[in-house]
């Protein structure tokens, strides 16, 4: 009996190294010279393969940096950080202005906008948006059924005191993957180095907007004409801000009669 | 002796065509059969595997498992071990001679490692207890088989994709009812020869 361990664990044992010893031999015998720019563009991509870049992973994007000269700035995950440093390595300057986006959700309602029906039934916003587009009687309205939080990688989306769904600015990566998840399309990238925005997409009228929702933009161009760089423009009755002129003075958020222009820490 | 191999052949290829009537390796063939160009590339890597492996495996059945009568319970791992070894080293050997086949098979060469398809054709080919010659003839049919079918498959899908499919049978569903068609029209095949 103790002999067929012997022999099978001798022959189980011979096979493997026979081939441990052809594998490794062959790596070296048949080792193809890779660009070493390639191996370290590896290593300072997040690893993530999210494929936000347009490539399947990190390992084919950094190959497409050094043989097809791809743009070294795709990584939203990495930001501005990883482009510098993959510049350092192909020697390319990367744009000054490329900054980090962050995404953000542009709603406020939750519980401040009503309700147009009660929605009893799967906790899923595309369900729900099926239906009468949605319980919110605003159609731009968060539904607050945590679709973009099941689908974070990272974490970064809770649900804030008003049932709407929130962004933490540290853990999001940029990665987009709940502004393609949003039903609604109220999640929008935004700078990361901003913090006023104008937290609402509703492009009703204030007669419409006011009955529903206490926190909606309702166009009325006090922000326009408060902003000292005119940073903001109101068209089709919701406010834009122009984030290349926008100093985040707060005037607006402070003149803002329904605070719909907001800081993103509150 | 040659007729012999060519029943073989054709029995591999058509009567018992792997995906198609044994339904070995139905992963990628569900998977990798959007394209017919990505389609035939799978088709030819899993060719090139299967051929070598059925090769590879006689050796170590005749030569290890059977004389050291260790046949019965060390033949998936060995097997398992020789497949594994061998794909990684036709990955180098191919990466190092042609850079454009290496492109061309990309990813599908490390998948194949994990094909039940070839593992499949090792333990057939032992049970039909085969010689060398019958081996690789196996391995060869059974590749090309799988090439034949992968490749209608992929076609039809092509064809699929332009056309009106109800509303809850797209993607998966009408591949899967594409998938069992024609594999009840390979079933026309059998009786062709007696395996």
């Amino acid at each position: 009996m103790n002999q067929i361990y012997l022999v099978s664990i001798s022959a189980m044992g011979g096979i493997g190294i026979f081939f441990g010893v052809l594998l490794a031999y062959s790596s070296k015998k048949f080792a193809v010279e890779k660009d070493e720019r390639i191996e370290k563009i590896e290593e300072i991509l997040p690893g993530a393969n999210c494929g936000a870049c347009g490539h399947p992973g990190c390992t084919s994007y950094s190959e497409a940096i050094v043989n097809q000269a791809e743009s070294i700035q795709l990584c939203t995950v990495g930001g501005a950080k990883t482009a510098t440093k993959i510049g350092d390595i192909m020697g390319v300057l990367i744009d000054e202005s490329l900054i980090t986006k962050v995404a953000c959700v542009k709603c406020q309602g939750g519980f401040n906008c009503l309700d147009s029906f009660e929605y009893k039934g799967v906790e899923d916003c595309h369900t729900a948006s099926l239906m009468y587009r949605g319980q919110k009687s605003c159609k731009y309205g968060c539904l607050g059924l945590k679709s973009c939080m099941k689908i974070c990688p990272f974490n970064a989306i809770t649900m804030n005191q008003f049932g709407v769904a929130q962004i933490d600015i540290d853990r999001c990566n940029g990665c987009e993957l709940c502004i393609r998840e949003c039903p609604k399309g109220i999640i929008e990238m935004v700078p990361n180095d901003k913090s006023v925005h104008v937290i609402c997409k509703n492009k009703e009228t204030a007669k419409t907007v006011k009955p529903k929702c206490k926190v909606g933009c309702i166009g009325c161009k006090l922000c326009e004409r408060v902003c000292e760089q005119k940073a903001i423009e109101v068209k089709d009755n919701l406010a834009k801000i122009n984030y290349n002129l926008c100093t985040g003075c707060n005037a607006c958020v402070i003149k803002c009669p329904v605070k719909a222009i907001n800081t993103k820490t509150e | 002796m040659l007729k012999d191999l060519l029943l073989i052949f054709i029995g591999a290829v058509l009567v018992n065509n792997f995906v198609l009537s044994r339904f070995l390796g139905v992963c990628p063939f569900l998977g990798v059969s959007k394209k017919v160009h990505v389609a035939f590339s799978m088709g030819i890597a899993t060719t090139f595997v299967m051929t070598l492996s059925a090769a590879a495996t006689w050796l170590i059945q005749t030569f290890i498992l059977d004389p050291f009568g260790l046949g019965r319970f060390l033949q998936y791992v060995s097997f398992v071990l020789v497949i594994a070894s061998l794909v990684q080293m036709i990955e180098l050997f191919i990466k190092k001679t042609s850079k454009d086949l290496y492109h061309s098979l990309g990813i599908f060469l490390p998948l194949i490692t994990t094909n039940c398809a070839i593992l499949g054709l090792a333990l057939l080919s032992v049970n039909k207890t085969y010689n060398l010659a019958q081996s690789l003839v196996f391995g060869l049919g059974a590749g090309i088989g799988f090439t034949l079918a992968i490749v209608i498959m992929a076609g039809i899908r092509e064809e699929i994709d332009s056309a009106d499919i109800p509303e809850g049978l797209k993607g998966a569903g009408i591949t899967l009812l594409t998938a069992g068609i024609l594999s009840i029209a390979f079933l026309g095949f059998s009786g062709l020869i007696s395996m």
